[in-house]
Formats: structure tokens, sequence, C-alpha cells
């Protein structure tokens, strides 16, 4: 049968312009031929909203990977503090996030991040509540405590479970990404630091002057590692009750009986194959920028990659 | 004709009671959106179907203020205790095993029949390979009789395991069936009907009796004036049961 285009909607679209009666109407797609059909099937509210989610998930990206990085940051930080407690809490952080699976910490997380600020707006804004906040399985604090307001618009709903969202995958991925930097920082040479200090700079603007800027080299490849990982964990999205690009693609592709506007059998290949198309042109484009920023890193720096910029220069 | 009036005016008056009061909560109502025709995402993106249908009659009927979440079935009931929204109402079977963790409204529709689909009429239901949602009480049924259980997270997915061979059988509600069958002639029923469950109920939380009360009204109200059997009659087929 017909297959999925993407060429079709823009006939929709001018003829829709020209203010008249449009040609292509969708009102009752019964009756319509196929390639119009599948116009207006492609123009629905619901596939207005898979093509939207692409857009949440490059956001989700942009606003992660940065959160994810000062996530890591602070945690080689504190793993590599002098002051124990610190320590412990930096080690015991990438230790435990790193050791649990994925699945279990986003499904246990959410829903515990969620309780501790209803928890916490609870005791602010209802002293005065006499009931248990935990009633058997229950969970339940007053009304002025909800997060959002149960009368909040959807958006506010949704735009607080993409912020627990970036939350969740900022802790998970810093993480990984605090060990990746604790060991770049330790990789620096023992030489560098000792010249630091000979010349009389503080441990602090050793730190900040000469080890940060000669790790990211060190860092690259793991943190690249990370990001590309980051891409696919992107579906994960939708346990966290974001509706992501591919809970779209299977609620589409899904078999729809006569009950529906747009009665289709399952076509969940075509849908499935147009992500395999994003996830790869999301991964290709991410390794020419990754291979770009190595070379920046490597110049002047003491690595093979360095040596070779040197020599050819 | 003074009858009429006095019948006017005390409707107004309920009327603006109800529209006051509507303004203080707002009911967050949580459905699944893939259990056509129960409920299901229609194609301008929003919740619809036979569920959606008797959800908006019985908030106005209570005088609710109602809003509609989806929700992954999975995790539906985690999320209706810990808070998200504060009733389900999914095609959920009352069972005494979600008993233990919610509370259910009164059935809304009778306890319906549940059915095997597969491409011969002749399939192995009790020691082949049948498939069906993940934690629903066909799954349950399917592990009962000794066939194996192949799992799937949606119904429409046990329906594609059907169709590509993957599984000798499906299980679900018959309602959910009837247009799968009907849509596509290589599907058959087998077997009979096999009533499961106690019919189809709301869910609450457990600490929340009184919204549940006042859905169980409704959903009482709704029974005696002949609406809800109406709306069975339009979603789920003239043959399906009703009260």
């Amino acid at each position: 049968m017909a297959r999925p285009g993407f060429f079709l909607p823009k006939i929709l679209k001018s003829n829709a312009h020209q203010g008249e009666q449009p040609i292509l109407s969708c009102a009752d797609p019964k009756t319509l031929e196929s390639l119009h059909w599948l116009a207006c099937y492609l123009t629905t509210g619901k596939h207005m909203a898979f093509y939207s989610s692409f857009g949440t998930v490059l956001l989700l990206l942009a606003v992660t990977a940065p959160a994810a990085l000062a996530f890591g940051f602070g945690g080689a930080m504190a793993a590599r503090s002098g002051f124990a407690p610190l320590r412990w809490c930096g080690k015991g952080y990438t230790a435990i996030v790193r050791g649990v699976p994925d699945i279990a910490f986003f499904l246990f997380f959410v829903i515990a991040l969620d309780q501790g600020f209803e928890w916490l707006r609870h005791k602010v804004k209802c002293p005065d509540w006499d009931m248990p906040v935990r009633q058997g399985s229950d969970f339940v604090v007053c009304d002025a405590a909800k997060m959002p307001l149960s009368s909040s618009p959807q958006w506010v709903h949704e735009s607080y479970g993409f912020a627990i969202a970036v939350l969740t995958f900022a802790i998970v991925f810093g993480a990984f990404a605090a060990n990746v930097l604790y060991g770049a920082m330790g990789t620096v040479p023992r030489a560098q630091i000792e010249t630091a200090e000979a010349y009389g700079l503080s441990h602090r603007q050793t730190f900040w002057r000469i080890l940060v800027p000669q790790m990211w080299v060190f860092a690259l490849p793991g943190l690249g590692n990370l990001w590309m990982i980051l891409i696919k964990a992107t579906p994960l999205l939708f346990l966290l009750g974001v509706e992501d690009i591919v809970y779209w693609a299977r609620e589409l592709g899904s078999s729809k009986t006569a009950v529906f506007d747009f009665p289709h059998p399952d076509w969940r290949l075509y849908y499935f194959l147009t992500l395999l198309v994003f996830y790869l042109a999301l991964t290709r484009v991410s390794e020419v920028v990754l291979s770009r920023v190595n070379m920046r890193l490597s110049h002047g720096q003491a690595t093979v990659a360095g040596d070779a910029q040197r020599r050819a220069a | 004709m003074k009858n009429l009036i006095l019948t006017t005016a005390a409707l107004a008056l309920s009327a603006a009671m109800a529209l006051a009061e509507s303004h203080e909560t707002t009911v967050r109502l949580g459905t699944e959106g893939a259990y056509a025709p129960y409920n299901f995402i229609n194609d301008s993106g929003e919740v619809d179907g036979f569920e959606r249908e008797l959800g908006d009659a019985l908030c106005a009927h209570a005088a609710l203020t109602c809003k509609w979440v989806t929700n992954d079935w999975d995790s539906i009931i985690p999320n209706l205790v810990s808070g998200n929204y504060d009733a389900i109402i999914a095609g959920m079977s009352i069972t005494d095993e979600r008993k233990e963790v919610v509370d259910f409204s009164e059935n809304y529709t009778p306890p319906s029949p549940s059915a095997y689909i597969a491409l011969s009429a002749d399939a192995d239901v009790s020691g082949g390979v049948v498939a069906a949602q993940t934690g629903t009480i066909q799954a349950n049924h399917v592990v009962d009789t000794g066939a194996t259980l192949l799992e799937f997270p949606t119904p429409d997915e046990t329906v594609s395991a059907v169709r590509n061979g993957e599984a000798d059988a499906a299980m679900a509600d018959k309602d959910y069936l009837i247009p799968i069958v009907e849509g596509d002639s290589d599907i058959v029923f087998v077997g009979g009907d096999i009533p499961l469950g106690g019919g189809i109920g709301m869910a609450f939380r457990k600490s929340d009796p009184e919204l549940r009360g006042k859905f169980t009204a409704a959903i009482q109200a709704m029974k005696t004036d002949g609406t809800l059997n109406a709306l069975i009659k339009k979603w789920l087929g003239e043959a399906s049961p009703t009260f």
C-alpha cells in the first residue's frame, strides 16, 4: 500500500493558504483516494505531536548534556577533595548511581524525587495537617502542596515532567561523567602540576589554570561515549511520562481499527525506520563534531595526536 | 406552569452551585490511551473512546472539573497512589489483587467476557504460546491454564504477535478484539467467551473515599437513567452486555 512520504503535506498547505475552500479537505477521510488520504493522514493533530516530539528530544539533549557535565564536574571535584566527608559523597555518588540499572533508577527515582518535593512543600504550606502523609501505599499531601497543582494547565504538568526528566538524566549521566573526569584529572602529567607548584601557584590556581584546561583532551573520548549513549537513552523519557518520539512512533504505528478516522494495519516498521534514520543522522553529526573538538583540544598537548599536529606544522 | 418555573429555578440554582463548586478542585483522570474502543488517542491527539465520553458524563453528574492524563499501563497504579492523578479510568477490571492497593468504584460495565484470537480456529490455547498484556486479568488466566504466557506492554503488540506467528493465540477483553476480528479476515476467535473479573470500574486511592463516593453515585445515576447502557451500546457494540 501507500508508503509514508514527506513531500505531501506541502501540497495541503499551499492550498489551505488561498483562503477559499481548500481543494484538499480532510473532513471525511473514508472517501479519500490514497495519495490525498496519506496527505491528510500525515497532517493529523497526532502526527503534529509526533513531529514536535523530535524537538522535545533535541531540547532534552541540549539541556541535559551541560547539566550532566556540571554534575560530573562537581562529583569529580568532590571525589578528589582533601576533606574526607566530601570525598565520600563524591565517591558514593558515582558508585551508587553507576551501579543501579538505568530503568530501575528512572522508575524509582522520579517518583521519589516528586514525592520528596511535595513532602517539603506540604511541610511548609500545610503545617496544621493532621493526617499522615503515608497511608498504606498511598502518598497523600494537601492540595496546595501538589507539584504542580491539580488545577494547573496541561503545559505546566508537561514542563514539570520534562524538568524532572532533565534532572534525572543529569544525575544518572553525571555519575558516569564524574568518573570520566576524575580519571582525566588524574591523567594530566604530574610534571605539569609540579611545575605549577614550583612557580608558586596555589592549590586552587593549579587546579583551575593548569589541571582543568589540560584534562579535557583525556576526558573527551569518555565524554563522547556518554553523549552517544545519552542520545540513545532518550526513549527512557516515556518512562518519565514525557511523550517522546518512540512513544508516538509506537502509538501511531500500531494497527488502527475502524474506530479511528484513518484505519490502517500495523505500520510500526515505517515509523521505526524513520526513527532509525533520525538517530543515525544525530550520531553521525555528533561523531563529526566530536572529532573536530578533539583536534582542537589536542593542539599543543603532550599526546600522540598533539605530537602529530606539531610535526605536521 | 408554577411547577415549571419552580423546576427551572431549582435547575438554575443547582447549576450555579455546581459551577461555583467546580472551580474549587480539578480531578485528574488517568487513562492508558491505547485500548480502543475503551480509551485511545484519536487522530487529533486527544483522549477519546467509551471511557472519555463516560468520564466526561460522570464529571458533569458529580459537578467536577476533570482533566485527562495518559500514563503507561505498567505504572498506572503506582502513579495513582503517589498522587499524580486522582482516578484511573482505563478499562481496569475489578480484581481482589488490585483491591489490595486501590479501591474501586461500582463497576460501570457488567462483567464482560474475554476471548482468544488466533490465525486458525483450532489453535492450541491451553498448551501453546499465548500472548497477553502485562498485568492484566487475561495474563493471569493464561498462566492458570498452563499455556506459555508471552507478555507485551500494549494490547496491540499481542495481536501483532499472533499475526507474525510469534504466539499461537492472544487473549484480551472481547470488546477490544471484536473490531480487530471484523477488520481482518485472517484472524478468528478461538473457543467461546470466558468470563473474567468483576466488571470494569474506576480505581481510586484508598485514602480518597470521598471522591470514590461521588463517582459511584454518578455511575448509579447513569445506570438508572439508562444513559450508561446507551454509551455501552454506542462504543462496545449492540451485543455487549448491558445493565
